[in-house]
Formats: structure tokens, C-alpha cells, sequence
């Protein structure tokens, strides 16, 4: 904690960068995003393993931008979001400057996206137990326990989009279910707009989801949306052998295509 | 108004559709049921919300005088989901009015005044509203001057009123064109509408301007008004926001205190100038 | 009226919601599932938990339903007609387990929805819900009840309200009519009321900020910095606004299959950036501070100039729902700090 205090204490002196995104404590014994921009602010700075939420959300968020070029403490899920977000051509690397910590309670300071996909290769990516059981279980039932399990869940969702606002990698400036020429999305919470909202979403995050959990974690209607798109991160792992986040330059596995894919519908 | 269901549209048939410029229609609409066609009154400056049965709703003024019994007008420009379904209707086609909601312009405290209507695009049909509501009453005031702008000929709407008012002796119109966007025969000016304003300077005595536009023909007009010497109460104008319901509950059209739907649309610069810049 | 005093025991509370769902009456009440407690058809009082500060939703939807049809058309070949709302077909309910706060969020969603323009669709699902709220006898960090003048044992906005007086037995609080004409249709539940002091039943929820202090005086800070400052880290969800008792905005939208077609009024969120969008592309709103700002002081000035209410109940719901922490309670102290700089 205190190396990246001193750190961050530099950065903001020295002008380096204008704003330290970390954490901070936050109400009842929780961790929040803080955006520090005074050298005396470092000392709010905490880093643990409370610390899950992904701060690279802010990083394209415009009030955030405008303050000026960026430090960001990071944890493997903003390492491999930022990683993702480079090869979508979100962020470039002169934009930004990363800080973690190991397990150990190492300070890292990342040059650049390479370092970063050095240090994310020798991390554990796997999905969390917990989620992999459930997958598992999802897996096994049959396609109409499946769809009553989801049914159970997606018919509470209220449309709050929380789960869009904190995922990171849902950047667009217009979403899908903001295009109303043709109204793909039923913009009130109806069941079966309520599928097509979480459907399209799995989709359109398909190898790009790098298993941060934000979405399940700031649904306020506890729903496991997590698990569609693990089940996809498994998926693209099984399928082209490609795990989102691990390198600044992958082609996008939705958007690409090569000539020995398995599926020739396209030829 | 529908006393059971204030969600409950008006339907009204098509009478006529105007093409006016790309992507601008003006529709005459009667309402269908005969009780509420004698009994609707409005007062000008006042908006509705119309609908595309089955597509929704879109909020614009009614851009006829109250002087004229029997039909109302809008005109329109087609930009999302509604406008667009709208457009496809043609005559005898039906659709959905609520209304008239909102306040409206003092045209009865400008009587002996001089007028001064500064339009620019998209914005002229509620000061054609007002217009022809003055023009019905011409003799409660003195001298009318209007100053229209598009950004090109072609944008430029309501034509053959804009012909009928330059012919009109008691009336001086001036219609002006974004610079580069004059065509051979355009005997119009060439400049912006708060230049031409500047040029034309019209005679702040005893006279109410009344403005509508973009945003930003609005920022840059208002300066050259007060240049002119009119006092922020007597330059007013008509503000637009998104809105939904047309009477002060979705919650989206206000600027800081104020909501549009209810307070508005039509405002004085005075009141603009103690208002948020939330429009 | 006067409100009248009676005794409810626990055990008649089983009985209550049984000949209430007997009569008609759709009863809703706290139920815990999957460990979030929120409000839910009951036939049965053992379904409802007793184990809540308060829901994670609030009971906004048996009134303001989050989806609602306003209207209904039909298409014919050269035909359209539209069809009034049936308001007969609203169903009577019952909402059991409302919090004094909950209660007083009613007030606020009424003061929207009469004003000049009657929404008569919301009046009368009101009117056939019958309130019957208990007392608050716990609270917890994100409560500030009493911070916004609602009481954890305040009548406003209940029918009937209950206070656990000890394990077996209620001090039921008949406000309204409508309350009374429960305790006539059912008078055996209900019993003669002891004497006891009410206040002592309830949470003491201590007073953490003078709403003074605040009222009256944020306007003027329109511009101030304090409104970016504070929301940084809002990611510009609807969360706060869907799980609030008084967030009343909507949104109104055309379903049709080109034969019948429905026109809905749906929950909508001045966080969303589309919410005042224009068709232009032009947007009066155009960041998440000026959006967070309209949040705050459509609670706290536009309402309360308009309606002569707080459209805050302090019930803390936002706060608990949000994913980044923005804790209304907080902020409001915060901004207090600034406005008395």
C-alpha cells in the first residue's frame, strides 16, 4: 500500500499524470473508486483483495478523460479490460499509466501494453470456481430446465442497464437497444425483451468479455448475467483458442475470419 | 381534453400533405369527431403531441393560427421512429393529436407594437403560428418585419407564404441563406440570420422580437438584439426539449425550476437569462 | 379522521391475509428470495419475512407498475381504433409490510401524478391499494429517515400502521378510511389497543444532517463543481431511479404487431443519457454530473417548490443498490459541507 502511495504521490507531483484512479474506502466497510488529483489525496489510496471492481471502466468515461493523462491502479481484471480496450483501439498507450501490485505485495508499473500482456500471461485467467460449477450445472440440465432457470431470473430484470454501465468493454456511444429503426430491444422490461436484451449483449460481448463479473455485480436484481458470458469466454476458448485481454492486438473472433475456420457458411 | 385518460390522443384525418423542403412535411388535420372539432380551441405558441398509432408519439407545435376554424397545422421534419412513420401517411390516413398544451405568445400585449420575427430552419412554424395570428389582427399592430434563414434554398420552408408575405405591402420579409449555399436565382440575402440581423438592424422602438432557431442561431441573435436596444422582456422566444407526456410528469423537458411543457415553451429573454443553460 | 388505536396479535396476521386474499385482494408483502427480500404476491402470511430494514426495491410498482398499457389500438384495413384503459380491471390490493418511508414515498409518486394533468391510471390503482405498513424497529448505515423528516414510526401515507409491540402482538394504527374499512370488514382480528408508547417500539435512526441546511440552498450552486466532483464515479445506470419509492419519471412507448397495439408507459431514469436527448443530437444533459444533478435537485427543489413535499424519503434504497457506492446520505452531508464554506 505505502509503495503505491509513493508512487502515486510522485506521479501527481511531478505532473506526470493529472488523476490516480484507486480505490478508496467507501461506505459500511467497502472499497469505492476514487480519482485522485493532489499529491496529499495518495494517502486515501488502499489496495487489497477487497478491491474487485473494475476500475477500467472510467478510463473512457468523458468527465474522467478530460481531467488529463491517466494513472490507473489496476487489478488483473482492469490489466487484461485495458489489454482489450488497446486491441479494440479504445486506448493508446501513451494515454496511460498503469500500476499494480502481485500477490506479494510487489509494486508493478507497466511500460507498456507488452509488459502487461508479459505479467497477465503468468496470471491465473481461469473463470472463478463458483461461476465454473454453475456452468457446469447449466450445462447438464435440459433445454427446458435451462430456459426455466433463466426465465426465473431475466423475468426480475428491470432494464436499469446497470450491468451495460459497468461493463467496461460496452463502450458504444448508441447501444443496440437504443436503435429504434427497427426496435430490436422492446424498450420496456417485458420477459421476452428482457432475453433479447441479455442475448444481444452476451453476443455482442462474445470474446471480448474478459471475466471481470461487473455486470452480475451491479445487477441490483442479484441476476447470474455473469455466466452467459463466461459460458461464451469458454466457448472462444474452446473454439479458436483465443482468451480476451491477453494481448493489445487480437483480431475481434466475431468480426474476423479466416479461411480455415470450421464454419464455411460464409464462403 | 379526455377527462378519463390524459393519455388518451385525439384522432384526427389527414386533410392535406405539404411537402415543404427535404424531409419536411406539413400535415392539415381535422379531428374525426365532430363534438371535439367544434369545441378545440387553442392559443399560438402552443405544442401538441402527435401520433403515429402503433410507432408513438412526437412532440410538436401547432403551426396554424387560431384564427383558422376547423383544422389545425404541423409541420415536421423527419428524424427518428415517429417522423418518420408519420411521413409515410398521406391524405384521409389518420393519426393522434393530444393538446393543446403549454402556455402561449402575449400577442394581445403587443398590440400597437412593431413585430420583429427572427426564424431560422426548421424553427419557422411556430412563429408562422404567430404570424398569421398577427397578420388576421394586423391593424392591433404597426410594422411587421420578419427575417427567415436556411441553410440552403431548398431547406427553406413554407415558400409560397414566404412569397405571399413579401408580396404583402404591410409586411417586410427578409430571407437569408448560409453563405456558399445561394443558387443562380436566389435574389435573397447571403449570411447568417444574427448578420443579417445585424445588417437589416430593425428599429428597437416600440417594438417585440420574437425569436426561434437552433440553439445556436439563438446564442448568437440574442447579443445582436440587445445591440439593437431590445430589452430582454421584449425579445421572446420558444424553447424545445425532449419530452414525453406534454404536462409536467415524465420528468426530462426541464431546465433547472422550469418545465417546458407547463412554464414554457414560450419565454422571454429576460427569463431565459435567469434560467440554467439546460436547452 | 382521527386515528383510531387497536391491537393486532401475530398470530391474527394469518388470518388477515388469508380472508384479504379471500375477498379479492391481491396482497403483496417482503418475501426472501435468493436473499434479497422484495415485495411479492403472498397468499399466506408465512411467506412474508419478517427478517428486512427494508425491501431492495421499493413497492413503487403496485401503483406505478414499471410497465404499464395507457392505452390499446386496433388496426383494421381502413380503421384504427382506440381503446380506453379498463380501469374496473385493476385489481384491489393490499400492500402489507410497507415501511413508514415506503409509505410516505406514495405521497410524493401523488403529488406527480394529480397536479393539473389527473393521471387517473395511478389514482386508482392508489386508490385500491390499501397501505398497511409496519414500523420501523431497526435500521441500518444507508437509513436517514429522520434526516428528511419521515418517522420509523410516521403514519404518513399508511392506511393502517402496525408497531410490533412485542413478539405476539401489533399496536395497529387505523389512519384512513380506508384502513378502517379492513378493521370493519375483519373486526374480530382485531382487538381493544393498550396503552403504550409508541416511540419507545420504534428505531431511534439518529438525525445526521439539517435538511435546512440544503433546502432552499443548492439551487443557487446549479454550476458548482461539487455535482462533477461527486459524481466521477457514477457509471450512469437507472439502478438509483428503478429501486427508488418517488422516482416517478417515464417513458412512453408504441407496441404493435400491426393489427392491436398497445401504447405503454414504462419506468425511465434521468441517469440515462438518451432520457433528454433531442432528435438534433443536441443534448441539454449531455454528462453523467449534469444528470446527477437533476437527480438531486429534482429531489430536492423541484419538488418540493412545486408540490410543497420532499421527494426524498430517506429510505436509503439507492444507496444500497449501487454498484459504485454513490451513497445519497453521504453526498448530502458532503454537499452541506460545501454550501457552508
Amino acid at each position: 500500500m505505502d509503495s503505491i502511495r509513493k508512487r502515486a504521490r510522485e506521479l501527481l507531483e511531478k505532473n506526470t499524470v493529472k488523476v490516480v484512479i484507486g480505490y478508496g474506502v467507501g461506505s459500511d466497510n467497502t472499497v469505492r473508486a476514487i480519482f485522485v488529483r493532489r499529491p496529499e489525496g495518495v494517502e486515501e489510496l488502499i489496495f487489497d483483495e477487497t478491491c474487485v471492481q473494475n476500475l477500467a471502466v472510467y478510463l473512457l468515461k468523458n468527465e474522467i478523460k478530460q481531467i488529463g493523462k491517466l494513472c490507473i491502479i489496476a487489478n488483473i481484471s482492469a490489466l487484461r479490460t485495458i489489454l482489450q480496450l488497446a486491441s479494440e483501439h479504445q486506448i493508446h498507450e501513451e494515454e496511460l499509466l498503469c500500476l499494480s501490485v502481485t500477490p506479494n505485495g510487489e509494486l508493478l508499473e507497466f511500460t507498456g501494453f507488452k509488459d502487461i500482456e508479459n505479467y497477465i500471461s503468468s496470471c491465473n485467467r481461469d473463470l472463478p470456481d463458483k461461476e465454473s460449477e454453475m456452468i457446469k450445472k447449466l450445462e447438464k440440465m435440459s433445454v427446458d430446465e435451462r430456459w426455466q432457470f433463466w426465465m426465473n431470473h431475466l423475468s426480475r430484470c428491470i432494464k436499469c442497464y446497470a450491468c451495460r454501465s459497468a461493463c467496461p468493454m460496452c463502450y458504444c456511444t448508441r447501444c443496440q437497444v437504443e436503435y429504434n429503426q427497427p426496435q430490436w430491444i422492446t424498450v420496456e422490461a417485458t420477459l421476452m425483451g428482457n432475453f433479447e436484451w441479455q442475448i444481444t449483449r452476451t453476443m455482442h460481448l462474445a470474446g471480448r468479455c474478459v471475466n471481470c463479473g461487473e455486470c452480475a455485480r451491479a445487477c441490483p436484481e442479484d441476476i447470474p448475467i455473469n455466466l452467459l458470458n463466461y459460458k461464451t469466454v469458454l466457448t472462444v476458448k474452446e473454439k479458436y483458442n483465443i482468451s480476451a485481454g491477453t494481448n493489445a492486438n487480437i483480431d475481434s473472433v466475431m468480426s474476423s475470419f479466416e479461411s480455415d475456420d470450421k464454419e464455411n457458411f460464409i464462403r | 381534453m379526455n377527462e378519463q385518460n390524459i393519455y388518451m390522443p385525439y384522432l384526427m384525418r389527414i386533410e392535406t400533405v405539404r411537402d415543404e423542403a427535404p424531409f419536411v412535411k406539413t400535415f392539415r388535420l381535422k379531428f374525426i369527431n365532430e363534438e371535439i372539432l367544434n369545441r378545440f380551441t387553442f392559443k399560438t405558441g402552443q405544442f401538441g403531441e402527435y401520433s403515429a398509432i402503433g410507432e408513438g408519439e412526437s412532440t410538436f407545435c401547432i403551426a396554424s393560427s387560431p384564427t383558422l376554424k376547423g383544422y389545425i397545422e404541423c409541420t415536421f421534419r423527419q428524424t427518428g421512429k415517429v417522423t418518420n412513420a408519420l411521413a409515410m401517411k398521406g391524405e384521409d390516413d389518420v393519426i393522434g393529436f393530444r393538446g393543446p398544451y403549454g402556455n402561449f405568445f402575449p400577442i394581445h400585449e403587443w398590440k400597437n407594437k412593431n413585430l420583429l420575427f427572427i426564424a431560422g430552419g426548421i424553427a419557422l412554424p411556430p412563429l408562422r403560428s404567430v404570424i398569421w395570428n398577427c397578420l388576421d389582427l394586423r391593424n392591433d399592430y404597426k410594422d411587421v418585419t420578419i427575417i427567415y434563414g436556411a441553410k440552403t434554398v431548398d431547406e427553406l420552408i413554407y415558400k409560397h407564404e414566404l412569397k405571399t408575405w413579401d408580396e404583402r405591402s404591410d409586411v417586410k420579409l427578409v430571407t437569408t441563406v448560409d453563405p456558399g449555399n445561394e443558387t443562380p436565382e436566389w435574389k435573397g440575402k447571403i449570411g447568417f440570420v444574427p448578420t443579417v440581423l445585424d445588417e437589416v438592424a430593425p428599429s428597437s422602438e416600440n417594438t417585440v422580437a420574437i425569436v426561434c432557431g437552433p440553439p445556436i442561431m439563438i446564442k448568437y441573435t440574442f447579443p445582436v438584439l440587445e445591440k439593437l436596444g431590445f430589452t430582454s422582456e421584449n425579445i421572446f422566444t420558444t424553447l424545445e426539449n425532449r419530452m414525453k407526456c406534454g404536462f409536467g410528469k415524465c420528468g426530462r423537458c426541464n431546465v433547472g425550476k422550469v418545465f417546458v411543457c407547463k412554464d414554457g415553451p414560450v419565454f422571454t429573454y429576460k427569463q431565459l437569462k435567469e434560467l440554467p443553460q439546460e436547452y | 379522521m382521527n386515528i383510531e388505536n387497536k391491537l393486532l396479535k401475530l398470530s391474527s396476521l394469518e388470518g388477515l391475509v388469508l380472508k384479504l386474499n379471500q375477498d379479492g385482494k391481491q396482497v403483496f408483502a417482503p418475501v426472501k428470495k435468493d436473499n434479497i427480500v422484495n415485495f411479492a404476491p403472498v397468499s399466506a402470511f408465512h411467506e412474508m419475512t419478517q427478517d428486512y430494514i427494508v425491501t431492495a426495491r421499493s413497492a413503487k410498482f403496485v401503483v406505478f407498475p414499471r410497465v404499464e398499457t395507457i392505452l390499446e389500438m386496433q388496426f383494421s384495413k381502413d380503421n384504427i381504433t382506440l381503446k380506453d384503459k379498463d380501469l374496473s380491471s385493476i385489481p384491489d390490493a393490499v400492500l402489507l409490510g410497507t415501511r413508514p418511508c415506503d409509505a410516505a414515498g406514495f405521497k410524493v409518486l401523488t403529488s406527480i401524478f394529480e397536479g393539473d394533468y389527473i393521471d387517473n391510471i395511478y389514482v386508482t390503482r392508489l386508490k385500491k391499494t390499501t397501505i398497511i405498513s409496519i414500523s420501523c424497529n431497526n435500521y441500518d448505515a444507508k437509513c436517514f429517515c429522520t434526516s428528511v423528516n419521515v418517522h420509523p414510526g410516521g403514519t404518513a401515507g399508511s392506511d393502517i400502521l402496525l408497531t410490533r409491540i412485542d413478539n405476539d402482538n401489533f399496536l395497529a394504527e387505523i389512519v384512513t378510511e380506508k384502513g378502517k374499512e379492513i378493521v370493519n370488514k375483519f373486526d374480530t382480528l382485531f382487538d381493544i389497543a393498550p396503552d403504550v408508547n409508541k416511540d419507545s417500539l420504534v428505531a431511534n435512526v439518529p438525525v445526521e444532517f439539517d435538511l435546512s441546511a440544503i433546502l432552499g440552498k443548492i439551487y443557487p450552486r446549479f454550476e458548482s463543481d461539487i455535482w462533477v466532483e461527486q459524481s466521477l464515479r457514477c457509471i450512469g445506470c437507472g439502478t438509483c431511479a428503478y429501486v427508488c419509492p418517488t422516482c416517478g419519471c417515464f417513458d412512453i412507448q408504441d407496441v404493435s404487431d400491426g393489427h392491436n397495439g398497445q401504447r405503454k408507459r414504462s419506468w425511465d431514469s434521468c441517469g440515462f443519457d438518451l432520457f433528454t436527448l433531442h432528435s438534433s443530437g443536441h443534448n441539454p444533459r449531455n454528462t453523467q454530473s449534469k444528470r446527477w444533478r437533476q437527480r438531486i435537485l429534482h429531489k430536492f427543489v423541484y419538488v418540493p417548490e412545486q408540490d410543497n413535499i420532499l421527494g426524498c424519503v430517506g429510505c436509503g434504497r439507492c444507496s444500497r443498490a449501487c454498484s459504485v457506492d454513490m451513497n445519497l446520505k453521504e453526498h448530502l452531508i458532503n454537499l452541506i459541507g460545501e454550501l457552508t464554506k
